[in-house]
């Protein structure tokens, strides 16, 4: 099977794997009480894994991002919540001011560095 | 309300904050897919197939490092199971009205659902007539869908036009957009926990077994986090 072909078909099976969920929650609505502990713990995990997920993106990226420097992109996320909190939660001004902020000392290091 | 006025009221609160924050999600995210070289069809489908952004952050993430099939499917999965509580609570709230609907409708509406559908849902349906919520949430989730699906292509036909530097701006912003709204809304001793612990267990086990580090950091982080709730809940 070709490269496309294949990621294709993880691309459909990743949709049928996150429909799973969806339409178990039709199908057992009424009967499940959605304040259960289970309920507790799916939504820990979940949370963890984006937790996960958004860590190893930050910290070690593929790609383009992996061209950049570590320190920047740490500094960016805490520029980036910082102006999040300054402007009572406006998440358009936290990620502008971290992109900018960003592009900025990308730019610097490849200048001065 | 008429079923019209309703799917326009839906539309109507969709075009403004919500399909403007998704919008920003998916602009990175359809970045990100031009630079891993995923054509643009590719791109809609999996936003249409899947639509949830952590899931395709997920895929995109571990196909680029080459994890195995059935690990990915696994880790996209679990990054999916919170669906099940909140389709589990909000299917009920569309039953009901002078219509009477049939199963497949609602397990195709359950497609829709999503983060921000879902939280807008559960909160407008209260003050809301039985007979208005389901096109109400029909109208807000195709312009959140169409939002997200329009700005993906902006950004991967953005990704190949920008200057390097752009490109890079472009390529954080859902990392970003993530870490921003997970750290914000970490206010719970159980939500920092898994933060925490989710963090951590990734980028540990990325060095040892990087296929699994995601679903690692699912089910060891979450755990972790829920078992110490749960602690503090006995005791009081």
């Amino acid at each position: 099977m070709s490269a496309a072909a294949e990621l294709w078909l993880l691309m459909l099976a990743c949709g049928g794997a996150t429909y799973l969920w969806r339409g178990l929650g039709v199908l057992l609505s009424g009967r499940l009480n959605p304040k259960s502990a289970v309920f507790e713990w799916v939504s820990c995990v979940a949370y963890a894994l984006v937790a996960g997920l958004i860590a190893r993106i930050i910290v070690a990226p593929s790609g383009l991002m992996a061209q950049t420097a570590l320190t920047d992109r740490l500094l960016t996320c805490v520029v980036a919540f910082i102006a999040y909190r300054l402007s009572r939660r406006n998440m358009f001004v936290g990620l502008l001011s971290g992109v900018l902020f960003f592009v900025a000392a990308t730019h610097v290091r490849s200048v001065f560095l | 309300m008429t079923s019209g006025q309703a799917l326009r009221a839906g539309a109507r609160e969709a075009l403004g904050v919500p399909a403007a924050v998704l919008g920003a999600g998916f602009l990175g995210y359809g970045s990100l897919a031009g630079d891993a070289g995923y054509s643009i069809w590719l791109t809609l489908s999996a936003t249409l197939a899947i639509w949830a952004l952590p899931g395709q952050l997920v895929l995109m993430e571990m196909h680029a490092r080459e994890a195995a099939f059935l690990a990915t499917v696994f880790a996209v999965s679990l990054s999916a199971a919170r669906f099940l509580p909140m389709t589990l609570t909000l299917m009920p709230m569309m039953r009901g009205g002078s219509r009477v609907r049939g199963l497949w409708q609602f397990l195709f509406a359950a497609q829709m659902v999503s983060m921000t559908t879902w939280a807008v849902a559960m909160r407008r349906f209260e003050e809301m007539d039985v007979g208005a919520r389901w096109n109400y949430f029909l109208g807000f989730s195709a312009i959140c869908i169409g939002s997200s699906m329009l700005f993906a292509v902006i950004g991967q036909l953005l990704i190949g036009a920008l200057p390097p530097l752009a490109r890079y701006g472009l390529a954080l912003l859902t990392p970003l957009y993530f870490f921003v709204t997970l750290v914000g809304e970490a206010r719970t001793r159980t939500a920092i926990t898994a933060l925490v612990c989710g963090a951590a267990v990734a980028l540990v086990l990325h060095v040892y077994a990087p296929a699994w580090s995601l679903f690692g950091a699912g089910f060891i982080g979450g755990t972790i986090a829920w078992a110490w709730q749960g602690s503090h809940v006995r005791r009081g």
